[in-house]
């Protein structure tokens, strides 16, 4: 099943840089969709569309549509706030907020509204529990988030997202700043989670396209160059610029 | 021809360089001890429950200085009523919110002079305003909102500087979870930037307490013989008083211009004192 739904997505910075030409891109259900390329090809451009964070920054003009669920999410009229609870994003640094690891985890259902004490525990539990974290911290809920590792701290965020009970989780180089054991745990708890939710990442290195991708999009200056099954676009890609990424020619 | 220095010419040179700087280090500091100390030494002896609790009588030669002390308690507290949310709210807007368009850019500006300006013009404005103008009449209330307008400038400024030194990092994850701008102001923003907030409305409030130009004309009593009882009321204030005691009253006893230079001055310091321990604190709990 098609979840997301991408069609001539053009977009363009207000200081003239283009960042996404004519993009169109259908991203399944419950799989890992990785967008891959060198740095300046609109990947995390385009994540930042799938959650509308793209309103923070000076945008002169987007084109086309992004349909979630048969809703086009960049209408100026959705509830913007509701799509960010249903698509949670992972940055490239983890940004613990400056709270407890509890308070982290409850600051985006608390905001939802949601006050009893049991809902918010158990959220806290279930979201790190998916994120491989709960074992790491479960005696020590409330000491500020910041206290963890770096690996922790990104699980966290993780943890965070899920809290949430999203239904697509971006990750923009999740694993950018993590040792490789660190990467491992990440990875591991993906697999896991595409049981449930529809995962888009933005990897930090071509390896880790290939070890996660379900499917696989190419993005190049903009551009998406090529988009397919994950195997078949590692293994024998139809591109000449794909290839030459792939192999180490360029980028 | 130039001689190429010698490493341990450039020794001696750095010697020479970091002593020159450290005396002249002292020599800012020497003068603000001295006065200190002077002010202590000639004051001290003017100090007793008297002086603090009493009101002045004969002629102010003698007595206490109670009323000074109270007035210029309801003078501070008058200045942070107004000058505090507004302050704060305007910081927020220029932080937050308003986007770098010639308008911000003039409003910024305005605040800089705003600062620049010599504080009896401020007294002036307000005697024009409040006093005349509005009707408040020589009283607490216009003297309270004469202030205020010359806090402002510093408690803006402080205020925008420490809301934007919150990590950005920080609105952008939070906006991601589902928070609109203002849940992540208030909960995360301002949270983080409230010590630096704190420490610039102290001193701005305690440069409000201290000043005698701004309430001269708006809000100080020569001298008065009961309490204020409504923010209508004038008031004796400390900074005014000494002024008065020093200058017109003949044969003032220097003691009790000493004793008083001292109260405003433990009570301006006291300000300072929390406002460095307020963040001081917060460095020590900041967690980023």
């Amino acid at each position: 099943m098609d979840k997301i739904i991408i069609e001539n997505l053009s977009l363009q910075y207000s200081d003239g840089i283009e960042s996404l030409r004519d993009v169109s891109l259908n991203i399944r259900e419950n799989a890992v969709t990785v967008l891959f390329g060198p740095a300046g090809g609109g990947k995390s451009t385009l994540l930042r569309c799938l959650n509308r964070l793209n309103d923070l920054t000076e945008v002169k003009a987007a084109s086309g549509r992004i349909l979630i669920d048969g809703q086009n999410i960049l209408d100026p009229t959705i509830d913007v706030i509701a799509l960010r609870r249903k698509v949670g994003m992972v940055f490239a640094r983890p940004v613990v907020l400056p709270l407890s690891i509890r308070g982290n985890l409850t600051y985006g259902l608390e905001l939802a509204g949601e006050k009893r004490r049991s809902k918010l525990d158990e959220a806290v539990e279930r979201s790190l529990k998916l994120a491989a974290l709960w074992e790491e911290v479960k005696d020590r809920l409330d000491d500020p988030a910041i206290a963890l590792s770096g690996g922790q701290q990104q699980r966290l965020c993780l943890a965070r997202s899920l809290a949430l009970q999203p239904e697509i989780i971006l990750l923009d180089e999740p694993t950018s700043g993590l040792d490789p054991i660190s990467t491992g745990k990440v990875e591991a708890a993906l697999q896991e989670l595409k049981k449930e939710y529809t995962i888009i990442l933005v990897p930090h290195s071509v390896q880790q396209a290939g070890r996660t991708a379900d499917y696989a999009a190419f993005f190049l200056q903009g551009e998406l160059v090529e988009y397919g099954e994950g195997k078949s676009l590692f293994t024998a890609p139809k591109q000449k610029r794909t290839e030459d990424y792939i192999t180490g020619r360029f980028g | 021809m130039r001689r190429a220095l010698l490493p341990i010419d450039r020794h001696i040179a750095q010697r020479v360089g970091f002593t020159a700087i450290t005396l002249m280090a002292f020599a800012t500091v020497l003068p603000i001890i001295a006065v200190v100390i002077y002010i202590l030494v000639q004051g001290l002896p003017a100090i007793s429950l008297e002086f603090l609790t009493g009101f002045p009588h004969d002629g102010m030669r003698a007595g206490g200085i109670l009323p000074a002390i109270i007035g210029t308690i309801y003078l501070t507290i008058g200045t942070a009523i107004f000058s505090v949310p507004l302050g704060i709210a305007a910081a927020i807007y220029l932080s937050e919110y308003a986007s770098d368009t010639p308008l911000t850019r003039t409003i910024r500006i305005a605040i800089i002079n705003l600062a620049g300006i010599p504080s009896v013009v401020y007294g002036l404005f307000g005697l024009g305003l409040f006093v005349l103008f509005l009707n408040f009449g020589t009283s607490i209330l216009a003297a309270s909102l004469t202030l205020s307008i010359m806090t402002l400038p510093v408690i803006i400024s402080t205020a925008e500087e420490s809301l934007r030194s919150v990590p950005q990092a920080f609105r952008t994850v939070s906006i991601s979870l589902g928070a609109t701008g203002w849940q992540t102001i208030r909960r995360i923003v301002l949270k983080e930037a409230l010590p630096g907030i704190l420490t610039g409305v102290i001193l701005g409030l305690e440069r409000a307490a201290g000043e005698t130009a701004p309430i001269l004309f708006t809000g100080a009593a020569f001298f008065l013989p009961r309490l204020p009882h409504s923010p209508f009321d004038a008031t004796m204030a400390l900074p005014y008083h000494l002024f008065v005691i020093s200058t017109q009253v003949p044969e003032m006893p220097i003691k009790i211009q000493y004793g008083t230079a001292l109260v405003l001055l433990v009570f301006v310091l006291t300000m300072n004192l929390i406002a460095t321990v307020i963040r001081s604190r917060a460095r020590a709990r900041r967690q980023w």
